[in-house]
């Protein structure tokens, strides 16, 4: 690796760029999040970051702003070594940061929400009403925004919130403005807005980093384009040179180990569960798939898609506006998790500590919880004899590193936890078992094992829908692929047409205007089939 | 360097676990810890009263009159597991004591049907409790903050303001006679025997308690294993109001009168005794021994005081400095 030293003299050297990271790594207990990193924006643009779920853009920002110490690697401003305890140090050297959550309360004024902490006052306590709403009118005009100073945060909608955020931070005169994902909520008019609202911000002394997953849009708006995967530094690329399918193909590119592929696929089971029309009021726009008898449906898409939703809307933890679910050629349509559990489907969540344990309990009771009232109580009386023992049962059949079934499941790791949940609903024997990231915050050797254990659950019959943010995971165990992007299912795909390519460009374009998946690229999808 | 270590580390030997065997014993430490509390407290008081304190006939006016908020906090145990609390049963162990008058002073109905009926009626109001925690949403606090009120007020309505007296008899007889013929052993401290054995099995052999206590752990994560959350809710602190409705016929049976304008305040003592008991305000861990000990620990400490002549006004004091070194005590053990 060069020495930071260097770097940081020819740093100082070119008065073009605006913003610099060089060879910015973190490690988190376990887990590399980001690996000398680096990009620099130069004055006068908008610079687009790129990435997976998981790449480590957030991480970045997190660095960049102080939210976490910078321990190795280094950020210059202007040629100006860069290092902030906390963001608002950050927002005091110039840069503005727009999370994707707002930060703002709901109660107080628009004028109140901009200049909090920082409010016009009389003898240092009295607060000046008048002179702070035309300190925001002031500030509102400048920037040409549609914002009323004195209306309540709360009766805005979502874009103009977001342009409340915006005026907030550039009220510190900002040079580098910061949007992590900014039109994640908006519709094409407001995304229109925000995009003015860039370009103004924009002068030969000001940058923009503009993160986002939106494919189309970064043509608009963005003048290069910086990738980043699993944590490092891949390319950066013109726009107006690059094409989206360029760009994703750098986003996915890593080599991934092709011997491992699903297990048992085949295309002559019965369909054991219908999913038709599925809605929500905010998120999912009628999603429709077939989930077979023994099959890995495996579920992709990128973060926002859509793709816990289905799950809790298909086992009614969130109420569904439309949809009609049918196990067996029933419809069952469960207004509820207990309902659902009875119909045999079991949820187990990406959080398990929040969704899914009951930590301070024993293991032995958390098996128990689904099954209590139909296999371990007699006239309302639990059998804890009976619960010990299909505990212990499951502990050998899933290989369970417990000492005791009497053990409390904060002891346990987080791979273990994750079996104790798996052991639940075998337990309950539900036929449909929905994993929402059934890898996360497991480490390496245990997540084989998880994967085996999926394989060895279809093989015996049970059907599995499995929700994953990794591509290898989704092409290493998925008999087919269902893609979300934006509410809605874009496509699906067999295990045999699949690649990372294929995946990515249905999870990033949510509109109509891209090339069939299977096209993404002919040459890698040949290796794949070859290697098999 | 150590000396390398000589556990086996192989999964079958270490099938005696430790950190099992810890957890075990640090729960267990729990009600240790509030049942060593109260017998010293009881042999300070012995020290500082040799002759009156620790008499057979003050022990048994101690657990007299331990039974009112030791009824209390037997529900109160149950609802406070779930991550709730229930402010409604000082007032409503009221209502319920002037219910049962009505049933068996005004309208003449057998004294065992009026009981039950009271003690129904208590369930109805943990009932209303739990509907408006369970499905309407309200914070706990609250929903039982308005049942307090509307309690106390039900309570003047239905009597008119007026003490409804009981003819002494059958209905007296449920506190202060007693089924052990030759004592003086009052039935009110079976009773309340009874009820916190009935509560212990519910807690720990029903359903009931393992859905209350997995509520109160993880809410979110019990509706999602496929448990009907609000339901449960709803029967626990219906059950928790049973319990109520059994104080009301224990303290009206005791004075042979249903006082309407009592009852506020108890509900307070109920949960030091939970607390003192050492069972979680933040939900999904507690047990009924406790809460009986922390139930006792109160009636000893009233009960003392006045014994060695502290002034009523000082005896709050120190309840108020028990309650608060009980949950640090707690606390500080669940930290190290």
């Amino acid at each position: 690796m060069p020495d930071p030293g260097i770097d940081a003299q020819t740093a100082l050297h070119d008065p073009n760029l605006l913003l610099q990271a060089e060879g910015v790594t973190k490690t988190f207990p376990g887990v590399k999040a980001l690996s000398g990193m680096r990009f620099d924006l130069r004055k006068g643009e908008v610079l687009a970051l790129v990435g997976e779920n998981g790449a480590g853009k957030s991480t970045l920002m997190k660095l960049l702003t102080g939210i976490y110490p910078l321990e190795e690697g280094r950020f210059w401003l202007e040629g100006e070594p860069l290092a902030v305890k906390n963001p608002k140090e950050a927002q005091e050297r110039g840069l503005a940061i727009i999370h994707q959550e707002f930060n703002l309360m709901p109660d107080l004024t628009v004028a109140q929400n901009i200049f909090i902490g920082r409010e016009p006052l009389t003898g240092g306590f009295f607060t000046r009403p008048r002179a702070l709403e035309a300190q925001a009118k002031e500030l509102i005009d400048r920037l040409g925004l549609p914002l009323d100073p004195s209306a309540k945060v709360a009766t805005l909608t979502v874009a103009k919130q977001q342009m409340v955020e915006i005026a907030k931070a550039l009220s510190y005169n900002a040079r580098v403005l910061i949007m992590d994902e900014p039109t994640a909520a908006l519709n094409d008019a407001e995304v229109e807005v925000l995009h003015d609202l860039i370009r103004r911000f924009v002068t030969p002394q000001t940058g923009v980093v503009y993160i986002s997953h939106r494919m189309p849009e970064l043509k608009r708006i963005a003048d290069r384009v910086t990738v980043i995967r699993d944590g490092e530094y891949i390319d950066t690329m013109d726009m107006a040179n690059a094409t989206l399918d360029q760009v994703i193909s750098r986003m996915v590119g890593r080599a991934i180990d092709t011997s491992a592929r699903p297990e048992n696929v085949r295309t002559d089971r019965p369909v054991l569960m219908r999913v038709e029309n599925l809605s929500t009021k905010d998120v999912l726009r009628d999603v429709s798939f077939d989930l077979y008898e023994g099959e890995i449906l495996g579920f992709a898409g990128l973060m926002g898609a859509g793709r816990t939703e289905v799950a809790r809307a298909i086992v009614g933890a969130d109420p569904r506006t439309s949809g009609t679910i049918t196990l067996r050629g029933k419809v069952v349509n469960p207004r509820n998790a207990a309902e659902a559990a009875r119909f045999g489907i079991g949820y187990l969540s990406e959080d398990r500590k929040r969704y899914g344990l009951m930590l301070g309990h024993a293991v032995s009771h958390n098996i128990a919880i689904s099954s209590l009232a139909d296999k371990f109580s007699r006239f309302g009386f639990v059998d804890d004899r009976a619960i010990a023992k299909a505990a212990t049962q499951q502990r050998t059949n899933l290989r369970i590193k417990t000492p005791s079934v009497a053990q409390l499941v904060t002891n346990l790791s987080g791979g273990n936890q994750q079996k104790v949940v798996i052991a639940r609903w075998l337990v309950k024997n539900s036929d449909v078992l929905i994993f929402d990231e059934p890898t996360r915050g497991i480490d390496v050797g245990a997540k084989d094992e998880i994967y085996h254990l999926l394989n060895r659950l279809a093989s015996e019959g049970k059907s599995i829908i499995m929700i994953s943010s990794e591509l290898p995971e989704v092409l290493r165990l998925s008999h087919r692929i269902v893609v979300m992007s934006e509410g809605r299912l874009t496509g699906v795909l067999s295990a045999g047409e699949a690649t990372q390519e294929s995946i990515m460009a249905l999870a990033t374009h949510p509109d109509d205007d891209l090339p069939p998946a299977s096209a993404a690229d002919d040459a890698d999808h040949a290796t794949q089939e070859d290697l098999r | 360097m150590t000396l390398p270590a000589t556990t086996p580390t192989t999964g079958v030997q270490v099938a005696k676990d430790p950190s099992a065997r810890s957890t075990l014993l640090r729960r267990s430490l729990q009600q240790m810890l509030a049942f060593a509390g109260l017998i010293a407290i009881f042999i300070v008081f012995s020290i500082a009263s040799p002759v009156v304190f620790p008499s057979y006939t003050n022990v048994i006016q101690i657990l007299f009159s331990a039974v009112v908020i030791g009824l209390l906090a037997l529900g109160s145990t149950l609802v406070i597991i779930t991550g709730g609390i229930d402010l409604s049963v000082g007032t409503g162990m009221a209502l319920c004591a002037v219910m049962a008058a009505t049933f068996i002073v005004t309208w003449h109905l057998p004294v065992l049907l009026g009981v039950v009926l009271a003690i129904l009626f208590g369930g109805l109001v943990g009932m209303v409790n739990g509907i408006s925690v369970a499905l309407l949403k309200l914070p706990p606090f609250i929903a039982t903050l308005a049942m307090m009120m509307v309690a106390s007020g039900l309570a003047l309505v239905v009597s008119n303001k007026h003490p409804i007296y009981f003819d002494a008899g059958a209905y007296t007889d449920i506190s202060t006679g007693t089924l052990i013929p030759g004592s003086n052993f009052p039935n009110a401290i079976l009773v309340y025997a009874v009820a916190a054995v009935v509560a212990a099995v519910l807690l720990g052999r029903t359903l009931l308690g393992r859905y209350d206590l997995a509520i109160g752990s993880n809410l979110e994560a019990t509706a999602l294993s496929g448990v009907n959350v609000h339901k449960w809710t709803i029967i626990i602190y219906a059950v928790a109001g049973l319990f109520t409705g059994l104080a009301g016929v224990a303290i009206s049976a005791r004075l042979g009168s249903a006082q309407p304008a009592t009852g506020q305040g108890y509900e307070l003592y109920a949960i030091a005794a939970v607390v003192i008991g050492g069972t979680s305000l933040s939900g999904g861990k507690g047990s009924i021994l406790g809460t009986v000990i922390g139930s006792l620990i109160i009636a000893v400490i009233n009960n003392g005081l006045q014994i060695v002549s502290v002034p009523q006004e000082w005896q709050n004091v120190i309840l108020g400095v028990v309650i608060l070194l009980a949950v640090f005590a707690d606390q500080f053990r669940k930290r190290t």
